[in-house]
């Protein structure tokens, strides 16, 4: 059956009334070399079995590696229950619900979802979740300047380079001011002294930042809010506050950064998690939903979106952010993975990260390599490969090891850095693998 | 609905009182807190910001609505009531009082004989109502 949004008759009223006499007449100023010329090529209608089968074709394309990537995105364990409970249809729902009268469920997981989060980040208060890490950070970013009314944003080059790329297109390239990274593989703070002027709006870190590096944030917080700057934290790998200070609890203003690594699966790069928390005062300049908890009229536990009136839907062309929308289903997954581990839980699953972070250090380093920078790591480090580390990746992929980013593809250019994440699903043999093929490469 | 005598008055429910030197407070009035509802947020802009007659200074939140302050005089901020943005009920417990929100330093006190009266005002608030 066709898709037939207006008749024939309809689309003749219509372009009667604009005073245009077809359809190719009003799209007459698109230039021909920019039209579908001919019928857009799509293959034929498959039965079922057909698809199926197509279907088995191209998962047998697939090539199971053995990876150690992070960079942003954590290939950490989910357990079943996290996938269970969320394809229930109760929670299908990409969205923050309106009417409290029929979405108490979901409104009561998302405001667990917030409170978690912000406990997680030592923060005051989450708002349901945003859309991923980047565009949390950019909206956290526009946040500083609309309430400092101040243009630029110091950011560290240790930031996430496709986070930053995003906060620039945001915020006009313009008014990013990079601060460099020292020998440690964090901010150099003997060189930010000058950047930080009255221009300043907030000062941005990533911890651990993309090297993997833990920053001294709470340094960070002070120098930025002594230019009268705010402080925003920004991070990919949320599971390292399980094991070390939270930014909340390092003066940070606003934390907004990656929810993934905390009950989402890879699956090829999205939909992810934006987390976004900030400090009691700055509540009412927040981008997204907000799910309060209250009493209905008869004295009932009740959950509802609050301080709406600060959003589009209401204020309009006056709100501070158009993100109206949210990612519900994965923020329930990540509470529901949250819940599951506990405060204890997380703690052993981020020690257990780092621990086998760190032998696998010692063993790169007993092997010979070297480490590339020097400040802590929780559960991602750079080694030095002495050689083009784009082309070790290379030759080691095609048999099916992915031992890491290669950094001399990034804007970095660190040339024979290679960024290697080790979380709880990399196996003891994983890991010989990836020692002796890096020994040899 | 409270209406004083001395104070002057806009069509976007802004009172202004005169305070000598060239100086004025302003507010909303109480027909217009009363409208609102309860107020959850007040935002004003800062000291020393220049304003045209019928510029946005500010935005009053109540539960479900969000309104913007239009300033009924041109101007330079001078003050600004920092208890209502740390308690925005001020403005719904005494909106002429200590619910007040900017202070304005005037060049052309002339712009103040276009506002309304008070009688005036209660005059234009009835109307409204009739509708």
């Amino acid at each position: 059956m066709d898709f037939t949004p207006h008749t024939e008759t309809e689309i003749a009223e219509m372009l009667e009334v604009i005073g245009v006499s077809s359809i190719d007449e009003l799209f007459g100023v698109i230039p021909e070399r920019f039209k579908v010329q001919d019928q857009i090529k799509l293959p034929e209608p498959m039965s079922e079995p057909e698809v199926l089968a197509h279907m088995r074709d191209l998962a047998a394309k697939n090539k199971l590696v053995t990876s150690f990537l992070g960079a942003g995105a954590y290939n950490h364990y989910v357990p079943s229950v996290v996938h269970h409970l969320v394809g229930r249809g109760e929670f299908l729902t990409a969205y923050t619900p309106y009417q409290p009268e029929l979405s108490q469920g979901t409104l009561m997981a998302q405001f667990e979802y917030q409170t978690m989060v912000a406990s997680l980040l030592g923060m005051d208060v989450s708002n349901a979740s945003m859309y991923e890490g980047a565009t949390a950070l950019a909206e956290g970013c526009l946040m500083a300047i609309k309430h400092t009314r101040r243009d630029k944003i110091l950011i560290a080059s240790t930031v996430h380079p496709q986070y930053r790329k995003v906060v620039g297109s945001y915020v006009g390239p313009e008014n990013l001011v990079l601060a460099p990274f020292d020998e440690t593989g964090a901010i150099d703070f003997a060189k930010i002294g000058g950047l930080l002027d009255d221009t300043i709006a907030a000062v941005v870190a990533q911890t651990p930042n993309f090297f993997g590096v833990i920053e001294d944030f709470g340094k960070i917080s002070e120098l930025a809010h002594n230019a009268g700057a705010l402080s925003i934290a920004t991070f990919s790998e949320p599971l390292a506050f399980g094991l070390i200070e939270p930014p909340g609890s390092l003066g940070a203003d606003i934390a907004a950064g990656e929810g993934q690594s905390l009950g989402l699966p890879l699956s090829f790069g999205g939909p992810y998690l934006g987390m976004f928390a900030v400090k009691q005062p700055f509540v009412r300049g927040m981008p997204g939903r907000l799910i309060g908890r209250t009493v209905d009229s008869r004295g009932n536990t009740c959950y509802t979106l609050t301080l709406a009136a600060r959003e589009q839907h209401i204020r309009r062309e006056r709100a501070s952010s158009n993100i109206c929308s949210n990612e519900g289903l994965c923020a329930v997954m990540s509470a529901i993975h949250m819940s599951m581990l506990g405060k204890s839980g997380l703690y052993k699953l981020a020690k257990f990260n780092h621990f086998r972070a760190e032998r696998v250090k010692n063993m790169l380093v007993s092997a010979g390599l070297k480490i590339a920078f020097s400040g802590p790591t929780f559960n991602e480090f750079v080694v030095s490969l002495g050689k083009p580390a784009s082309k070790v990746v290379e030759t080691l992929s095609k048999d099916g090891l992915v031992p890491g980013l290669a950094l001399d593809k990034t804007v970095l250019n660190i040339s024979d850095g290679l960024l290697i994440a080790v979380t709880e699903n990399n196996s003891d043999k994983d890991i010989e693998r990836l020692i002796s093929a890096l020994k040899s490469a | 609905m409270s209406v004083p005598k001395d104070y002057k008055f806009s069509e976007s429910h802004e009172w202004v009182r005169e305070e000598g030197d060239n100086i004025v407070t302003i507010g909303i009035t109480d027909y217009a807190q009363d409208k609102l509802g309860d107020i959850v947020a007040v935002e004003l802009r800062r000291v020393g910001d220049e304003v045209e007659r019928g510029e946005s200074v500010g935005n009053i939140d109540s539960q479900k609505s969000s309104s913007e302050i239009m300033s009924p005089v041109a101007g330079v901020i001078i003050e600004i009531n920092e208890d209502v943005e740390d308690d925005a009920g001020l403005v719904n417990s005494g909106p002429y009082e200590e619910g007040w929100l900017l202070r304005i330093e005037i060049e052309d006190a002339s712009q103040l004989e276009d506002l309304m009266s008070a009688e005036d005002y209660e005059e234009y608030i009835g109307t409204l109502e009739d509708e």
